[in-house]
Parts: structure tokens; C-alpha cells; sequence
């Protein structure tokens, strides 16, 4: 080699670089000591710590919401169902330009303002990774114009839900009420871990009743992920348990019947099977469209709903407080043979007013002229104001709430819904604590005819008037059926039915019974009769009271209250009451209707019970035949 | 160990100039490289037969080198030496950019980093300097083989890229320390690194700060600088004693481990193959340093023994930076696993230098038979 050192020692170099060698070979393998225990540090003695991690790195459970249970009616029509709905959602970080995406879709499907808006505020509020919904509810044609273009859409996806549907829109809305979206009030509440899969809960009606049966049990789903959060595969799964289907007591058919009879009118009809306390019938009119609450309602139609002066939204069978008018009157009867104030038979001169002893004020009866000499059945068919004056001033105003007190007026039924009205019953103890007043004899006259104070919901009035029609076996009205068993489809089909409990009131005289029933009968079948144009072609027959409940007072201290109907503005009119029970000797069927400012009971109300007994008793033929 | 045995037990001159012993370990890495990248890149058969295709090219580099004697790569040095900085220099104006750095030229046919060229031909540049000097060498020529070494590492750093300046840098150390410095001068030059090193911080840049920050607490980013980190010691520990299998590794499977066929492959090892794997891999690297060690021990000159103990130990330095910043003792600088990490050029430079070690040993063996 050239250039070398003249001097240069080759051995003692060679000594040298061998020394430097070892020196570097112990570097070596003390590198290699050092790094195998880092690795014996990290692999076998934190391996616990780093095994965990790394499990928490790929698995994630994954709620699956149950199904919700579906509602039938009493004859296994479907009342709630689920069906399948299409939303698009967009996960945002997979997307690059949101508002140039956001404009193409538009040509894809249609989106409105408010979508927008809300897609907008979710935008803002989630994180970036978490998929956001821009519409739900897409029609199966936007569903298709997407999947065609989907590839040009990364980061966009649609996705299908089952969503709760009523298929009969409007006719059970009062009683089946609505499912739509938790919100933060709901969400406190709830178990957040049983609702973590879910969208909907029952806000109201049989919905939100029986939430807790419908919605089942959450199950879960231990998913692999990957680093970008993909769902890889299924470890695990516990399937969710879905909620109870569930048959309720309605008639869906006889709900119709009652809609059609109501038509245009606001009122209710609430129909109760005697014996069993089913709700056969429970209405509100007007009602809504309870579907158009499941996929979020928005703010312009819930206006239109909330702001409507007839009030859609409100449950008059549940919340409605009616005065009973007349309808009053068998039961304030039946208060006068229980004390003994009066016999049946007893017979008194019924003028056209009643005056308390040393009073000048004239409580008018609605004939003008009186209805002469009238026993308690007579005062009955025929609704004489009068008798009822005089027998309630006898009895005394604690007396009479002892007695409507155990047909449930003043206090709740207990049927299994959610913003059940009490309504009043009035007693000289009620009227000290509510208002802090001594009661007058005056308010008890009134009472004996169901003005005043006293007022109830047509489903308290539907109850008391099951009360008579089995004598006084009170039951407790219901909505639920059963509740139909999961493998229905191999079993035998019917779950067992659910037995109310029962409370009888407190009248012990059987006679006492049948003769006011006999009373009411006359009033739907004899000429005399207040409902006689309904009863008279009726194939059936009928116990029945009508009753008028004032809504304006025109009689100014003692004038005569008359006025023509078209004359006065309709929401000052009377509102027109109907209870009745048929067949009357073995009742299947006690209904009472209610029709806002229809004025008179028999002309306006009965027809209404007509139609729906007619139906329930007579079936759908005759039905349709007689509304023709 | 057995590598050090005498040599001179082997008369005959092995075929084609391959060390049996040496070319055993190479093909083992390469083995166990081409199994665990199938798992690293998602069972991509193609990311194998690519990295097959470099590790053919290397081998045709190393055949070729393996059959130059070591005077004639003496000859050469100075001129391969001034070459690779001129292409270092080229680099800084016509080169390839990408990740934030020019490191590549692209000569058309194939792109390249002329910094990988560098950590061979410095070594034997300075070996072939130092080769016919005194020993121990002298302040002066010191000084002058430093200026060498710097001439390159800085230009590289310019690029920027830490890793290589770095290695290419320590290198150069190896070359001067095998050549002889004295403990005192060793010292002294220490200690001025040592003092050097806050001036030097400021010269990185804000992504190289950061990735020594990052190292000393990964946790304070764990979604940025940290992640890497963070996710390769999971995959690392997770592995525990006996891995979790090949293909297993869900960190690596499931996308959690960034770079995995790359710098970070020993992460997707260790998790696959535990412990026991581990430990085999680095006694493996192990026995490759001592064999190269070995060689350069028995070489008759100087020149080829400072050339061959200082290819040891760069390969010896990529594997333990590398694996030092795997397991989070050492911060992320960017350096692969050698034979094993997927890439060309570090392939290409690694089987070249192990062609010049075989070289060596043949040159040896002539002699001594």
C-alpha cells in the first residue's frame, strides 16, 4: 500500500486496534444487555399493563337497541308498528369540503331549511368522528338516487332504523299517545345504559305507560375496531331482548265509528266494557296525526298543532273537566234511597223554578213550564230540574259527595295513562280548603242538577256510568289486555288476560238499582223520554241520560234562559252530554260523549253513542246502514 | 464467542469471496424481515416481492463488492468520498422533496438518497486518511479527518435529516477511535460535543425539538408527536413473553401502529412474536456485529480493518438506535431496522457494506493461506 508512515509499527498498531476492538465489542453487548431488558421490562413485566391497553385500543361495545313491542287492538289489528327508515348520516372528518358535499346531495335528495339548521347545530355540538344525521326518513327514491352515486359521497352513508309507525294515523291517538326523540329531560330520568342504543321514547298515552314493557332490554355488541374506528367484526354479542307486544283494550273499529260520529265536532267518546273495565272506545276530537311526532316534528307544524284554537293536542277524554249537566241525576237518585230521603214512589209538584226556604232567588227547571207532578223516575226520564233541586237541598252537600264520591267523581280512575284530570267533586270541606269559603245551600241546589262546581272528565263519566249499569261493581278501567306472549306464533296464541281490581260502592238496595236503571231505559224508549229519538228505533235497548252542561250563563238572576243556538257564538253554546249502558238488563257496553258546544244532550251527544253502540253490539253492517 | 475463533482455520477461499457465517446471519434477518412486513402491510404479498426485489439487488451489490480486493477500494476512496458530496451538495439544490426534507435524487431510473451512500464512503475516507498515519494519530491529522467527517454531516443535516447526520456522523468516530486517539484527546473532543450540544439544539429544527420532547414524556401528545410511541410500546408490551402470533398482532392488524413496515417493524415483531423473539432477533444482530467485528480484527492492514470495524458498527448503531426508539429509550430520529425495515436504499447500502466486509475477510484469508 502506498503512502505509508516511514516509522509506522504494525505490530503495535495490530495491538492497538485489537484493544479497541474488545473495547467496542463489550459496547456492543452492553447495548444489547441494556435493550433486552427494556424489552424484558416492557413484554413480561408491564405485559398486564400493555394487555390491557392494547384490548381497549381494538374493542368497543357497541349497544344494539331492542325492538320496540308492537300495540294491537282488542281484535289484533296493528296500532303501533315498527318499519324500517332510511337516514343519511355524515361522518365530518372523512369529509373535505362539507359545504360543496352538502350541495351536491342536495341535488340527490331533498333538503330543507330546518334539516340543514339542525345538521348544522349537531355539526358544531359532536365531535368529528362521530357520524352525524342530515335527514332521516328518506323516501326509497332518495335512497336509491344516493346508492348509485354513493362512491362520489366518501364519508357520507345511509342507514336503516326501525322507526314507530301508526298505521291507522289519528284514530287512537289519545289513547296509544306517541314515541319521538329523548330529550335532556328524558335522558336524566331514564337508565342511560338501557337506552343507550335507543332514539325513541314514549312520550305520552299507552306509549309512555308502558314504556318500560314496549322498549325491552339493551343488548350488547363487542366489536373489533381499527385504528380509524371501522367496525371489523363481531367478538361478541348479547342480543337485545325486545319489548312486549302488547293487545290492548281498544276497539280500533269502534274508534273509527266514534271519530266518523264525532266528524267535525270537538268532543270525546269514551266506551268502557262494564264488566271487565276495558276501554272499548276512548276519543278526543279533534285528534292529529301522532306519526308526524316520531321522526322529530317541526317547529312550523307543531305551531300549527299547539296553536290551533280547537287544540289537537288536547286529551279531552283524559284531561277534558266537563260539568255532568244532567247526567248527574241517577246517581244524586240513588244518594236520595241510600239516605232515605225520599222513596221512589214519593211523588212532588215539580213548577217551573225552585226557591230554598226564605230565598227570592228562582232556580228555573229547562221547561218553562214545569213539569207538574213527578215521582223520582218520572224526574228522571224526563230530566226534571226541579225534583233534583229539592232532593238535593234535602240531602245536603256532603251527603251527595258521599255517594258520587264512590262512582270516582273528585279523584282519578287509575286507567294506566299519563295526565289523567281529577275534576271536582265539591263538599263543604273542599270548598273551605280550595277556596277558603263556608259553602251556601245555593251551590248544593245547583249541584243536584251537575253544575256548579262539580265537573269530570268523559272518562269519569264513561266509569260512573259502567258503575250503574252493573249495579254498583265498579271496576278499573284499563287500556292493557295482555300482554301477548314472544312465540305467540307457536303457542297458543293468547297470553292471559289481565283482571282489574274491583270496588263496589256502597248501595245495598238492589230494588234501589233496578228502578233507576228502569228510569233510565224510559228516558231513551219512552216518548217522554229525553234521548227518545234515539232509542225509539233502536234494535236494543238502552239506558241512558242526557245532559247539558252551560258553558255561558245567560239566566241573570232568575231571567229566563232562552236563546236561539245560531244566534250565539258557538264556543259560548252549551256543551252536550250522554251517558248510557246497553243491552240495559245485561249491559256489554257503558259509554259517555261529550260534544263541545253541540248544545242539547239528546240531539247532539246521543246520536253519537248511538252510532257506536250500534256498532259495538250490532256490528259494522247495521252501523253503516244507519249513518246513511 | 465463536466468532472471534482464528480464522486462519479456513484455508480455502470461500465461494465467490461469501462469508458462510456472516452470509447465514444476513439471510436469517432477511428471512425473518420478509414474514414479519406480510404482516406488517396489511398480507400484501406484493410489499414482499418488492422488498424481495431489494434485498436481490442488494445481493447482486454485495457479490460485486465482495469480489473487489480491499487495495482496490483503497484506490477508490478519496474519489468515491468526493463524488458522494458532490451529489450531497446536488441534493440541497435539484433534490426530490418529501415529509418536510430533500433526501432524494432522482436519477430517472431510480430515486435515491446520497446520504445512505455516505455512510460508506466516509468510513472509507477517513480509513483510508488515517491508514498510513502514526498510531496513536496525532492532534493534527484529528483535526483533519473531523473536517471530513463534518463536511458530509452537515450537509446532510442541512436537508434536513437528524438520523442519518447522526449516524453518519458517529461513523466517522468509530473510524478515528478504532484508529487509535488517545483516551486523553478522546476526552477533550467528548467534552466539546458535550458542550457543543445547547448551541446545537437551537439549530434544529421545530419537528426535530419536538420529536426529543415527545420522547422524553410521549404522554403530553398522545394523539400527535406521542402516538407513534404510545402505540408501539402497546404493541411491544402487549406481546408479552410469547407474542401474540404471526398475523395476531392486533395493534399492527387493526392499523393502530403507524410506520409499521418501516421504522417501526420491530414493534409489529415484538408483538407477534414476544419476548422470546425479541431476544432471539438481538442476539442474532449480536452475533452479525461480532462476526463483522471479528473480521476487521483478523484484517491485515489498516486501511481494511478500520474500514470493516467501523461497518460493523454502523450496522451495529442502526439496530440499536432503532430498537433503542421502538421501546421509547431513544427519541424517534428516523432510523429503520436493518434488513428487516421495508425500503431500497438502506437495503441496497447495508448488503453493499456486508460485500465490503466479505471482501475483507477474503483479502484475509488470501493472505493466510
Amino acid at each position: 500500500m502506498a503512502a505509508r508512515d516511514f516509522f509506522k509499527d504494525i505490530r503495535l498498531e495490530k495491538r492497538y486496534f485489537r484493544t479497541r476492538i474488545y473495547l467496542v465489542a463489550l459496547l456492543v453487548l452492553l447495548c444489547i444487555l441494556i435493550l433486552a431488558l427494556r424489552l424484558f421490562y416492557l413484554q413480561v413485566s408491564s405485559h398486564d399493563h400493555y394487555a390491557t391497553l392494547s384490548h381497549e385500543n381494538r374493542m368497543k361495545i357497541v349497544p344494539v337497541p331492542p325492538t320496540r313491542g308492537l300495540v294491537y287492538d282488542r281484535n289484533m289489528n296493528l296500532l303501533a308498528a315498527n318499519k324500517p327508515s332510511y337516514q343519511i348520516r355524515v361522518t365530518p372528518v372523512e369529509v373535505d369540503d362539507m359545504d360543496q358535499v352538502i350541495s351536491q346531495l342536495g341535488r340527490l335528495i331533498d333538503l330543507e331549511e330546518h334539516h340543514l339548521k339542525k345538521f348544522h347545530g349537531d355539526l358544531k355540538r359532536k365531535q368529528s368522528f362521530e357520524s352525524i344525521p342530515l335527514k332521516v326518513n328518506l323516501s326509497e327514491e332518495e335512497v336509491a338516487r344516493f346508492s348509485v352515486n354513493r362512491h362520489r359521497f366518501p364519508g357520507i352513508e345511509i342507514t336503516a332504523h326501525a322507526s314507530r309507525y301508526y298505521p291507522m294515523a289519528g284514530v287512537n291517538a289519545h289513547a296509544l299517545g306517541y314515541v319521538g326523540r329523548i330529550n335532556a329531560d328524558e335522558m336524566q330520568k331514564l337508565d342511560r345504559k338501557d337506552y343507550s342504543g335507543t332514539t325513541y321514547i314514549g312520550k305520552v298515552g299507552v306509549e309512555k305507560f308502558y314504556e318500560q314493557a314496549l322498549h325491552g332490554t339493551v343488548g350488547y355488541q363487542h366489536i373489533e375496531i381499527n385504528a380509524q374506528g371501522r367496525r371489523l367484526r363481531v367478538l361478541e354479542s348479547i342480543p337485545p331482548e325486545p319489548g312486549k307486544d302488547v293487545m290492548l283494550t281498544l276497539d280500533a273499529q269502534l274508534q273509527e265509528v266514534a271519530l266518523q260520529a264525532l266528524g267535525e265536532r270537538k268532543g270525546s267518546v269514551v266506551a268502557i266494557e262494564p264488566e271487565t273495565g276495558e276501554i272499548l272506545a276512548f276519543v278526543s276530537t279533534p285528534t292529529y296525526d301522532p306519526n308526524q311526532f316520531v321522526s322529530g316534528i317541526s317547529s312550523m307544524q307543531y305551531a300549527q298543532l299547539s296553536d290551533d284554537p280547537d287544540q289537537p293536542l288536547f286529551n279531552r277524554a283524559l284531561s277534558g273537566l266537563y260539568p255532568p249537566g244532567s247526567t248527574i241525576k241517577p246517581m244524586v237518585a240513588l244518594a236520595g234511597l241510600h239516605y232515605g230521603v225520599t222513596r221512589v214512589d214519593d211523588t212532588m209538584w215539580a213548577g217551573p223554578y225552585y226557591q230554598l226556604p226564605g230565598s227570592q232567588h228562582k232556580y228555573r227547571d229547562w221547561k218553562k213550564e214545569g213539569h207538574g207532578r213527578v215521582d223520582m223516575p218520572k224526574a228522571i226520564t224526563q230530566s226534571c230540574d226541579v225534583y233534583f233541586y229539592t232532593l238535593a237541598y234535602e240531602l245536603g252537600i256532603d251527603r251527595i259527595a258521599e255517594v258520587l264520591a264512590q262512582f270516582n267523581f273528585g279523584s282519578r280512575t287509575g286507567l294506566d295513562t299519563w295526565g289523567e284530570a281529577k275534576g271536582i267533586l265539591p263538599s263543604q270541606e273542599w270548598k273551605r280548603k280550595a277556596h277558603g269559603q263556608p259553602w251556601y245551600p245555593g251551590e248544593t241546589v245547583i249541584t243536584g242538577i251537575g253544575q256548579g262546581y262539580l265537573s269530570a272528565t268523559p272518562l269519569q263519566l264513561a266509569l260512573a256510568t259502567s258503575v250503574l249499569a252493573t249495579r254498583g261493581q265498579g271496576v278499573q278501567p284499563k287500556f292493557l289486555r295482555k300482554f301477548l306472549p314472544a312465540d305467540r306464533a307457536s303457542g297458543d296464541g293468547i297470553g292471559e288476560d289481565l283482571v282489574s281490581a274491583q270496588r263496589s260502592v256502597d248501595i245495598a238496595d238492589a230494588l234501589h238499582w233496578d228502578r233507576i236503571v228502569e228510569a233510565m231505559e224510559d228516558s231513551v224508549h219512552e216518548p217522554n223520554g229525553t234521548a227518545y229519538a234515539m232509542g225509539k228505533h233502536a234494535g236494543y235497548r238502552i239506558a241512558g241520560k242526557t245532559g247539558t252542561a252551560q258553558v255561558f250563563s245567560l239566566k241573570k238572576d232568575g231571567e229566563y234562559r232562552e236563546y236561539v243556538e245560531e244566534e250565539i257564538d258557538e264556543k259560548l253554546r252549551d256543551h252536550a252530554l250522554f251517558i248510557a249502558f246497553a243491552p240495559a238488563d245485561k249491559p256489554k257496553i257503558a259509554i259517555a260523549v261529550v260534544v263541545e258546544n253541540g248544545g242539547g244532550g239528546g240531539t247532539a251527544a246521543a246520536p253519537v253513542a248511538k252510532a257506536v253502540l250500534d256498532h259495538y253490539l250490532l256490528g259494522n253492517e247495521y252501523a253503516q246502514q244507519d249513518a246513511s | 464467542m465463536a466468532t472471534l475463533s482464528p480464522i486462519t482455520k479456513h484455508p480455502a477461499r470461500p465461494l465467490l469471496n461469501l462469508d458462510p457465517i456472516l452470509m447465514g446471519g444476513v439471510i436469517i434477518l432477511c428471512g425473518a424481515g420478509l414474514a414479519v412486513l406480510y404482516s406488517a402491510a396489511d398480507h400484501d404479498a406484493g410489499v414482499v416481492l418488492h422488498q424481495s426485489v431489494h434485498f436481490v439487488i442488494g445481493f447482486l451489490v454485495l457479490l460485486f463488492l465482495a469480489q473487489i480486493p480491499s487495495k482496490q477500494l483503497f484506490k477508490w476512496s478519496p474519489w468515491l468520498y468526493l463524488g458522494g458530496l458532490a451529489l450531497l451538495v446536488m441534493v440541497l439544490f435539484v433534490g426530490y422533496s418529501g415529509k418536510g426534507a430533500q433526501r432524494w435524487l432522482d436519477l430517472g431510473v431510480i430515486r435515491f438518497q446520497p446520504s445512505e451512500l455516505m455512510k460508506i464512503f466516509l468510513p472509507m475516507m477517513i480509513a483510508w486518511y488515517l491508514s498510513d498515519k502514526h498510531v496513536p494519530p496525532s492532534l493534527r491529522y484529528i483535526v483533519v479527518a473531523l473536517l471530513m467527517i463534518a463536511a458530509p454531516v452537515w450537509l446532510i443535516f442541512l436537508q434536513p435529516d437528524l438520523g442519518t447526520a447522526v449516524l453518519v456522523l458517529s461513523l466517522g468516530f468509530f473510524v478515528i477511535f478504532l484508529a487509535g486517539i488517545t483516551w486523553r484527546l478522546l476526552a477533550v473532543s467528548g467534552g466539546l460535543i458535550l458542550a457543543s450540544v445547547p448551541a446545537f439544539w437551537f439549530y434544529l429544527r421545530d419537528y426535530q425539538q419536538q420529536r426529543i420532547i415527545t420522547l422524553l414524556n410521549p404522554e403530553s401528545d398522545p394523539l400527535g408527536a406521542g402516538y407513534h410511541i404510545i402505540q408501539s410500546k402497546i404493541a411491544l408490551g402487549s406481546g408479552g413473553l410469547y407474542g401474540k402470533g404471526w398475523l395476531n398482532g392486533t395493534q399492527s392488524q387493526l392499523d393502530f401502529l403507524p410506520e409499521r413496515s418501516t421504522d417501526f417493524v420491530f414493534a409489529v415483531f415484538g408483538e407477534e412474536f414476544g419476548f422470546l423473539g425479541t431476544v432471539l432477533l438481538l442476539f442474532v444482530y449480536g452475533f452479525v456485529v461480532m462476526r463483522g467485528l471479528s473480521i476487521a480484527s483478523y484484517a491485515e492492514d489498516t486501511y481494511s480493518r478500520l474500514l470493516a470495524g467501523s461497518l460493523s458498527l454502523s450496522f451495529f448503531v442502526y439496530f440499536v438506535v432503532n430498537i433503542g426508539m421502538v421501546s421509547g429509550l431513544l427519541p424517534i430520529v428516523g432510523v429503520p431496522l436493518p434488513l428487516i425495515s421495508y425500503g431500497g436504499t438502506s437495503m441496497v447500502t447495508i448488503l453493499a457494506a456486508f460485500g465490503i466486509l466479505m471482501s475483507i475477510h477474503s483479502s484475509q484469508n488470501m493472505f493466510t493461506s
